[in-house]
């Protein structure tokens, strides 16, 4: 049977994970953190190793803003968004799961 | 003095050249290499510790068949220990019962199966392996269960590019998170085998449309990567990320290139790696191997390229191919628009088209002595 497949979409809920094929590695010789993918890796900037470090599947998206909020003495308001579009990005890219 | 560059971020390594499959569009060079001229578990190792001591950070695992090696696992779990992430490149035909699940334990992070055909009749043709199909299919479902998450990929060529909607759909029912739809580039076996693997442009006009929507409709639920063809394009691609940029390859034998066809341009001898007489050390080979340096940057770029404002951003193109076509490894890639000879890549598609239409345009099939020593 074919599985069927559809696009997911964040919600307070969701508990964002790196998945399983993607992960965050400290590069020594670089001295830089690089999230590493099939055929890529990635260099996210403070901000993005920030959220990612939080998505452990434990974290929700909600309780990743407060956080983040908390860290930046940000209002969450302000925040959520931009944290939002970052995570369905990176969802619809593959490297999360929601 | 040797100038100090970037160190690279991936490497694949052509663990053996054997095969199961006999895919007339392998990108593999004709003289193929035998199994006692692999190199040794040991050897591998070694070149894995110095290769992420230099900044690799991505191995991409395959061959020929990389299954082949009884050691695959020994090799994953090296580079495992190192962070290193693996990939491994399969044609996934004969891969023993409970496999995946050792490779899985051992720290393999990923895989990417080739499909020949979306339908069994077409990957038994390409590969000239009955039921290979059915195989496929087998080890996309094995891998799978071992918790791997998997990539398709799919070379397209005249003899299945009208099945790219079924590959799509292919991969989607074998639940994999990427598929990747290469057009075949024409680099060894493939280069001999153009004629007969060159599609007309109403097939690739059609391709492209296919795929366009697909990318559309399946955003966020499956990756769909397009590798467009050469012999179709106004400019040309950035090969290898740039000669001896962020990447490098290394054969059976441990020879190591800028890229998998670079044997092919006869100027160049690649350095050995290893210890003892004639052979060299990673680092030694990617910042002061003359081969390496050959292309490096822009300075050895000539006209068009040298006063060309893409230039950093194709790098000239594909060194390899501007060899094939236009018997210069400095020229610039005759796939750009501004080379004098990109009307010959028009000829070229004619010309295949001619040899079609006169039926003198057979597959010879990738196998090892076919073809050389």
């Amino acid at each position: 049977m074919v599985e069927i497949r559809q696009r997911i979409l964040l919600w307070e809920g969701a508990k964002p994970k790196l998945r399983r094929h993607v992960r965050l590695h400290y590069d020594p010789v670089r001295s830089a953190w690089a999230l590493l993918s099939p055929e890529r890796v990635f260099w996210p900037n403070e901000v993005g190793l920030d959220i990612l470090r939080l998505c452990d599947g434990e974290h929700s998206f909600a309780a990743i803003t407060t956080s983040l909020a908390e860290q930046y003495e940000a209002p969450q308001e302000a925040i959520a968004p931009d944290v939002g579009a970052f995570l369905q990005e990176w969802s619809d890219r593959f490297l999360v799961t929601l | 003095m040797s100038k100090a560059y970037l160190p690279p971020i991936g490497m694949l390594a052509e663990l053996t050249h054997r095969c199961p499959l006999q895919c007339a569009y392998c990108s593999n060079p004709l003289e193929l290499l035998k199994a006692n001229r692999e190199m040794s578990t040991a050897e591998w190792l070694a070149l894995f510790e110095q290769a992420a001591d230099l900044g690799v950070l991505q191995v991409h695992l395959s061959g020929g068949e990389p299954t082949l090696r009884p050691d695959l696992e020994l090799i994953i779990a090296g580079l495992a220990r190192r962070g290193v992430y693996s990939n491994l490149i399969t044609a996934g035909v004969g891969i023993a019962e409970g496999r995946f699940q050792k490779m899985a334990d051992a720290g393999l992070d990923h895989v990417q199966l080739s499909f020949q055909g979306a339908h069994a009749a077409t990957t038994e043709k390409i590969g000239n392996h009955r039921g290979a199909h059915e195989k496929k299919v087998e080890t996309a479902s094995a891998a799978r269960r071992a918790g791997l998450p998997l990539t398709i990929n799919a070379p397209m060529h005249r003899h299945n590019m009208d099945e790219v909607g079924d590959f799509i759909d292919l991969a989607l029912s074998l639940g994999a998170e990427r598929l990747e739809i290469a057009n075949v580039q024409y680099a060894g076996w493939a280069l001999l085998n153009r004629n007969a693997l060159m599609p007309d442009r109403d097939a690739v006009e059609r391709q492209v449309r296919i795929v366009e929507e697909a990318q559309a409709r399946l955003y966020g639920i499956m990756t769909i990567d397009f590798v467009t063809p050469d012999y179709f394009a106004i400019y040309p691609k950035p090969c290898m990320g740039g000669w001896a940029r962020d990447a490098f390859m290394v054969a059976p034998d441990g020879t190591v290139l800028p890229c998998h066809a670079a044997g092919t341009i006869p100027s160049l001898t690649f350095p050995r790696f290893g210890e003892g007489e004639g052979r060299s050390s990673l680092s030694e080979i990617w910042h002061d191997a003359p081969a390496f340096n050959a292309f490096r940057g822009t300075d050895w770029m000539l006209e068009p390229c040298r006063s060309c404002d893409r230039q950093e951003i194709d790098w000239g193109g594909c060194r390899c191919q501007a060899m094939a076509l236009a018997g210069n490894a400095a020229a610039t890639d005759p796939a750009c628009v501004k080379s004098p000879l990109h009307a010959r890549m028009a000829g070229l598609i004619d010309e295949a088209m001619t040899a079609h239409a006169a039926g003198t345009d057979s597959f010879r099939y990738r196998r090892i002595g076919a073809i050389g020593s």
